[in-house]
């Protein structure tokens, strides 16, 4: 089924009834949490991380249509990259792999790239604190 | 993919018995109906006093107190302002509730101008208008109060007659908008006792386009359309005649099945209500549980979003509205045009809270299959979000 008259593009429904790497993670090397001051909104993103490498991502996100495509969305852009790689995902960037959003809806992806820059943190402080 | 529509509150189908009457009006019974030298003129001209009075006999007002208007937005533009400026003189100061359509806040607002004053006053967690609250109000100044009959996201049915009252005895002008009511539930605008009163084709298998706004006799506003002096002055413009033939039509119709249309209403309401309390684990429903219209059941649920609902329930074909915030204004250009419903919030539902609300309003047309098929996926849907959910 096609939502062209909807809107939002045929990606973003895609990864909103299919979301890719929803679920938690047990002892992720980073883990972030936002919320969206708009519409109080949270997203949970989990980063398995070996070598400076993101292996694994998952998320789970309470919001609407263009919060849980985002979310699926940042997870896939984020396998494979290394940190620095992944720092420079930028919502704009997430939102034009899904073929962009409403502009009411920006916002929303700005989530995505806030619980990326968490979860990275919160793996650097992580490290910082054994090495 | 079949289609169930379950957001009569937005809109209805025009009924085709009503179409079949406005078709001639678009072709050869063409006149207008201020030409009365010749027949088809003539003729416009008694098609459209018929539809006066059919939509007044729907009301129980007089044909003469009924001006068309090309809606219920313009109708509580004109209701609000044309009171406001008519009676400037007066005083300058308007009551409406917290929970009013747009038409009639922003007509309000925008009266602020001239000078004028708004009070907005609050309504209980049923949704129901605070009448201690309203009295305290009233000041010496104050010349109009408007209130909504039937508040269309909670369904809530606000206490008109006792309104009127508190009005009456300040000598206050009261106008309603009764665009959830009329044509759904019996509207009297004599026992209602109210001076103004808008109505809206589309909200009962009228055409869109048409509405009406009632006025009392003797009771003046300003027009907002200046010009050839149609509906006696108060609504310039030449007559939309197969919307107005069309309005008077449903008019009828509505009246005569009214009765058998609100036995169906309640019992696919009572069996959405109770599927959906038996299914569905933290739902809370809104708007008050009696006072409220026949096919209108509202609620929010907790850990799932309403948009992302409403998306869900689209693909399996279900058709119906939310008052969450990710869901307001998606036509809007910036996110600050994203906002919780002003009604959920004036009931007291926090607005983190009230992104998982939805309204839906059944109309003649739906039946038990239907409301079955919906208490059928709908638990899978808030399932599947809530397992989404970083709060469970
Ligand atoms: S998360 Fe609320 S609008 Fe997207």
């Amino acid at each position: 089924m096609t939502n062209k008259l909807g809107p939002y593009s045929d990606k973003v429904m895609d990864h909103f009834m299919n979301p890719r790497n929803m679920g938690e993670m047990e002892d992720p090397d980073g883990l972030g949490e936002v919320g969206n001051p708009v519409c109080g909104d949270v997203m949970r993103l989990y980063l398995r991380i070996k070598d400076g490498i993101i292996l694994d991502a998952k998320f789970k996100t309470f919001g609407c249509g263009a919060a849980i495509a985002t979310s699926s969305m940042v997870t896939e852009m984020l396998k494979g990259k290394t940190i620095e790689e992944a720092k420079k995902i930028t919502n704009q960037a997430v939102a034009e792999a899904l073929d962009g959003l409403p502009p009411v809806k920006m916002h929303c992806s700005v989530l995505a790239e806030e619980g990326l820059e968490a979860a990275i943190s919160d793996y650097e402080r992580k490290k910082g604190q054994i090495s | 993919m079949r289609k169930i529509f379950f957001d009569h509150i937005s809109t209805t189908p025009t009924d085709p018995r009503v179409v079949e009457e406005m078709l001639p009006y678009f072709t050869s019974q063409f006149g207008n109906p201020s030409s009365l030298f010749y027949e088809h003129g003539q003729q416009a001209a008694k098609a459209l006093e018929e539809a006066r009075a059919k939509v007044a006999g729907l009301i129980g007002a007089e044909a003469q107190n009924i001006i068309f208007t090309s809606g219920a937005t313009e109708a509580n533009n004109m209701a609000i302002k044309g009171i406001a400026w008519a009676n400037e003189d007066k005083g300058r100061h308007i009551i409406l509730s917290d929970i009013e359509h747009f038409s009639v806040l922003f007509a309000a607002q925008a009266l602020s101008r001239w000078g004028f004053e708004i009070t907005r006053v609050p309504v209980d967690s049923y949704g129901i208008i605070d009448l201690g609250a309203l009295k305290a109000s009233i000041r010496a100044d104050t010349i109009l109060i408007s209130i909504m009959h039937a508040n269309n996201e909670i369904g809530t049915i606000e206490p008109i007659v006792e309104i009127a009252n508190i009005a009456r005895e300040k000598g206050i002008l009261f106008h309603a908008d009764a665009v959830g009511t009329v044509g759904i539930i019996p509207v009297n605008v004599g026992e209602l006792g109210v001076d103004a009163l808008t109505l809206a084709g589309h909200s009962f298998y009228g055409p869109k386009g048409i509405g009406a706004l009632y006025l009392k006799q003797g009771i003046r506003i300003d027009p907002l359309l200046q010009g050839g002096f149609q509906e006696a002055g108060y609504r310039s413009g030449t007559e939309n005649l197969p919307g107005t033939v069309g309005l008077g039509v449903v008019a009828q119709i509505a009246k005569e099945e009214m009765p058998s249309r609100i036995e169906h209403l309640l019992i696919l309401r009572d069996l959405l209500w109770r599927g959906l309390s038996q299914r569905i684990q933290d739902i809370h429903f809104t708007g008050h549980p009696t006072q409220r219209l026949p096919g209108h059941v509202s609620f929010w649920v907790e850990n799932a979003e309403g948009e992302s609902l409403l998306l869900h329930l689209a693909f399996k074909g279900i058709e119906l509205a939310s008052g969450s915030a990710c869901s307001s204004n998606i036509r809007g250009r910036t996110e600050e045009d994203l906002a919780a419903s002003q009604v959920l919030t004036a009931i007291g539902v926090p607005s983190h809270i009230c992104t998982g609300s939805l309204t839906i309003s059944l109309g003649k047309d739906n039946n038990r299959e239907e409301v079955e098929y919906f208490l059928e996926v709908f638990p899978g849907i808030v399932e599947r979000l809530r397992a989404m959910s970083p709060w469970k």
